[in-house]
């Protein structure tokens, strides 16, 4: 599978991810080489065969449920303080809206 | 090795501290004085914990001076890799993005640790969020194979295997996805352990793909690796995906009795296998079967399968556990993004390296529109595959063994610029964290060039006991 770099810009948008030229360049040679890798699952015939998206084991019913009780909460102060910005107890982000 | 941790075990320490021949805070001053100094040389570990190891050493003293039980890791340094969160100790995932985290809270694992007595004497390098088979992928630096400083140490876990091959720690505590610890185990000559999926509860290990990350152990002995999977295993209401099982006596189950055990070798494992790692793999198994095992031969006919099938399925839960560093609440923000779309793209661009934006836009687009079941869903069902193929073996055998790596520690930069070679190193690591089974790497010899080859010893699910048991054996009667 060939990826084009329009494609490339396209997934990048999608992931929030502002590329560089030459990073744009350059993750086009890569993701090609490793989807090009992974068109190896086509040969399989998986027709019928359940996908698999966890290990899961045996166990009762309301095996991994708790107990449903109040426990202590991440305080406040404790929550933003790795916030690059924050303010009144608020994580703080640049203007969505502007003010007419 | 050489230092003060050089000849110590579990057993040792804790019969040391008895005999009063040392304090624990003795024990760890000189420990952290070692890491010190021997640090610059591997880069292993990315921040030494020093007021936090003394003070637990000093915990560990006082409940010896008042006659209490300090726990069965009593006075034991430990490195831990730095994906697992530590309360108050900056936890970075070896990232740009996070250099300056400081967790507001303990993993579970590591509240299992210190409550035993254990002392976390810092916090290892490793490959960005633990993607990686080299550890050179580290916003810190590459760390260095202690017994060869040329050459990687492994990875993602190459920082917890280093520490413990350098002697700067007893112990350590790594993660696996793909194979990060094993294979750091096998090119550090040490032993690591993958546990079964949910053994041990994820609560506080960053999340790279959910459906595969494991916490496991790193020591130089079999019968220390078993002794912290005791520890750290077992049900936590805080991961709804940790195993209700109970957990049995590792350490007591290593008994010797090995005669008649059925050891399977997978065919698969042995094509395009470097000749020298197949030969000590080889030397490995005529050492079982003069234990007594039967060694007969398995398939594990989608073996070839595992490689592709891993990358679209760690890249795709990847993609979505990564969506959560956007600017907003850890710690770093491009300070030139004016609107909010471009702080999350530019503080991402920023903070990301390039092996973790690879695998967030492979993993985006695979469960993109018009991919999603192409991709996805296939590698879901290929998975099924590979799973069945392990289930259908462990009906016949006891155990499956093989290599854990294709080929022993390679050198710096040997491999950085093609991720799809890098990728296929991982192939006999892979398969045993997409089926969930325990699996561990234990030490079977060293190249002519003196590097070390690991035993690759795969069980049933929750059957650590049974793959401790073939491993501690093999490791007695190799030494003797």
């Amino acid at each position: 599978m060939r990826i084009t770099e329009e494609e490339v810009r396209r997934v990048a948008e999608l992931s929030n991810l502002a590329l560089t030229d030459e990073e744009i360049t350059r993750m086009a040679k890569d993701m090609s080489g490793v989807l090009t890798h992974v068109d190896k699952l086509n040969e399989l015939d998986t027709t019928g065969v359940e996908p698999m998206s966890q290990v899961l084991f045996a166990a009762e019913e309301n095996a991994t449920l708790r107990e449903d009780r109040e426990r202590p909460p991440l305080s406040n102060a404790d929550a933003v303080a790795n916030a690059p910005v924050a303010g009144g107890g608020y994580f703080k982000v640049p203007k969505v809206i502007e003010r007419s | 090795m050489t230092g003060p941790l050089a000849n110590h075990t579990i057993d040792s320490i804790r019969s040391g501290l008895k005999a009063k021949q040392f304090s624990a805070e003795e024990l760890t001053r000189a420990a952290l004085a070692f890491a010190e100094a021997e640090n610059p040389k591997t880069n292993a570990y990315i921040t030494i914990a020093s007021e936090r190891a003394l003070a637990a050493a000093k915990a560990v003293d006082a409940k010896l001076a008042a006659g209490e039980n300090p726990g069965p890791l009593a006075g034991v340094p430990i490195g831990v890799k730095d994906v697992i969160v530590t309360r108050g100790l900056r936890t970075t995932c070896a990232s740009r993005m996070l250099a300056n985290y400081i967790p507001p809270y303990d993993a579970t694992a590591i509240i299992r640790l210190e409550q035993a007595g254990g002392i976390i004497i810092g916090k290892t390098n490793c490959d960005e969020f633990a993607m990686g088979s080299s550890s050179e992928n580290s916003a810190f630096g590459p760390v260095r194979n202690p017994v060869a400083l040329d050459r990687v140490p492994g990875g993602s876990s190459g920082g917890s295997a280093a520490v413990v091959a350098q002697g700067t720690a007893t112990l350590s505590l790594g993660s696996d996805t793909g194979g990060s610890i094993r294979q750091p185990a096998s090119f550090c000559g040490v032993t690591g352990v993958t546990p079964t999926y949910g053994r041990v509860s994820r609560y506080g290990l960053t999340a790279f793909a959910s459906s595969l990350d494991h916490i496991g152990p790193f020591a130089r002995t079999v019968r220390d690796s078993a002794g912290l999977l005791q520890v750290i295993a077992g049900r936590d209401e805080l991961d709804s995906t940790s195993a209700v099982a109970p957990v049995p006596d590792y350490v007591s189950a290593l008994d010797g009795q090995v005669r008649g055990k059925k050891i399977g070798l997978p065919k698969q494992y042995f094509e395009g296998l470097a000749s020298e790692t197949g030969d000590l793999i080889m030397k490995a198994v005529d050492v079982l079967q003069n234990l007594g095992c039967q060694v007969s031969e398995v398939d594990l006919p989608h073996t070839q399968y595992a490689v592709p099938c891993y990358y679209v399925i760690a890249t795709a839960e990847a993609s979505s556990n990564l969506a959560r560093y956007d600017g907003v609440r850890y710690t770093t923000r491009a300070s030139s993004a004016t609107t909010l779309a471009d702080m999350y793209r530019v503080t991402r661009d920023e903070g990301f390296g390039a092996e973790c934006k690879r695998r967030i836009m492979l993993g985006t687009y695979v469960l993109s529109s018009g991919y999603y079941d192409a991709y996805y869903v296939k590698a879901q069902k290929v998975r099924a595959l590979v799973t069945q193929d392990y289930a259908k073996a462990l009906d016949q055998v006891d155990a499956i063994v093989g290599p854990v790596s294709p080929f022993p520690a390679f050198k710096l930069g040997e491999m950085v610029n093609d991720p799809v070679a890098m990728y296929l190193s991982d192939i006999y690591t892979i398969t045993g964290d997409l089926a969930g089974i325990p699996c561990m790497s234990v030490p079977c010899g060293n190249t002519a060039e003196g590097l070390p080859v690991g035993l690759q010893i795969f069980t049933r699910h929750f059957n650590e006991v049974e793959m401790f048991r073939l491993a501690d054996a093999y490791e007695k009667s190799r030494s003797e």
